[in-house]
């Protein structure tokens, strides 16, 4: 299983994702950019902040790709989570998979980031322009 | 005496980033009643998990002071 995890406060550049998985016998690089939206339920988003419980973030990450290695047949697989203050169109998430065929590719990239939204302790705080909420802290 | 690792909203509500549970708690569900008791806003939340070094733990799994134990409130990354 070809692949790496990364937790980091720097700037995401999915170029560099896109770069780090791509091999001579991939057939298609399939590859999912999370972005900051400017509004929630139509309420202005100012900025965004993640904080991750970081050695276990990257445990709950290393299950995921192991289980979606064991699904299909992947070549090389990115893992990108920014932590930190973000604004608006700046890049939280960035996952980048390489197959021989593309189909795979779309269904990997998929259950990456939806599995990652619901176990990897990562956490979001939107910030309007008057007040903030940990986004699905309550009902 | 356990100390445990809060984030997100649970540190908001707990006011700091570390918690010291100084109450005899053996087990995970017992941990999460102390912690409910004493803070009534955490029973607010659609969940609240605990782990045990790094992993996430069932009710019944057991405790010890030389365990890393976190709570894990509704996690929102991605």
């Amino acid at each position: 299983m070809d692949y790496s995890i990364q937790i980091t406060e720097k700037p995401l550049v999915p170029e560099v994702a896109i770069q780090a998985v791509s091999t001579p016998n991939a057939g298609a690089v399939n590859v999912f950019v999370g972005t900051v939206r400017n509004a929630t339920s139509g309420k202005k988003v100012v900025q965004l902040e993640f904080e991750a419980y970081e050695p276990m973030a990257t445990k709950e990450l290393v299950k995921i790709v192991e289980q979606a290695f064991r699904q299909w047949p992947l070549q090389k697989v990115v893992v990108c989570h920014r932590t930190g203050v973000l604004a608006i169109g700046e890049v939280p998430v960035v996952i980048a998979v390489a197959t021989a065929h593309r189909k795979a590719g779309f269904q990997a990239c998929e259950f990456i980031i939806d599995t990652l939204k619901q176990t990897v302790p990562i956490w979001k705080k939107e910030k309007y322009e008057d007040g903030e909420v940990w986004v699905a802290a309550h009902p | 005496m356990i100390a445990i690792k809060l984030f997100g909203v649970m540190r908001d509500i707990v006011g700091k980033p570390m918690l010291d549970i100084d109450e005899q708690v053996t087990t995970v569900a017992a941990l999460k009643e102390v912690v409910e008791q004493k803070y009534p806003k955490a029973k607010a939340l659609n969940s609240l998990l605990v782990a045990v070094n790094s992993e996430y733990a069932a009710d019944e799994q057991t405790i010890t002071a030389t365990d890393e134990v976190a709570l894990i409130p509704p996690v929102s990354g991605g």
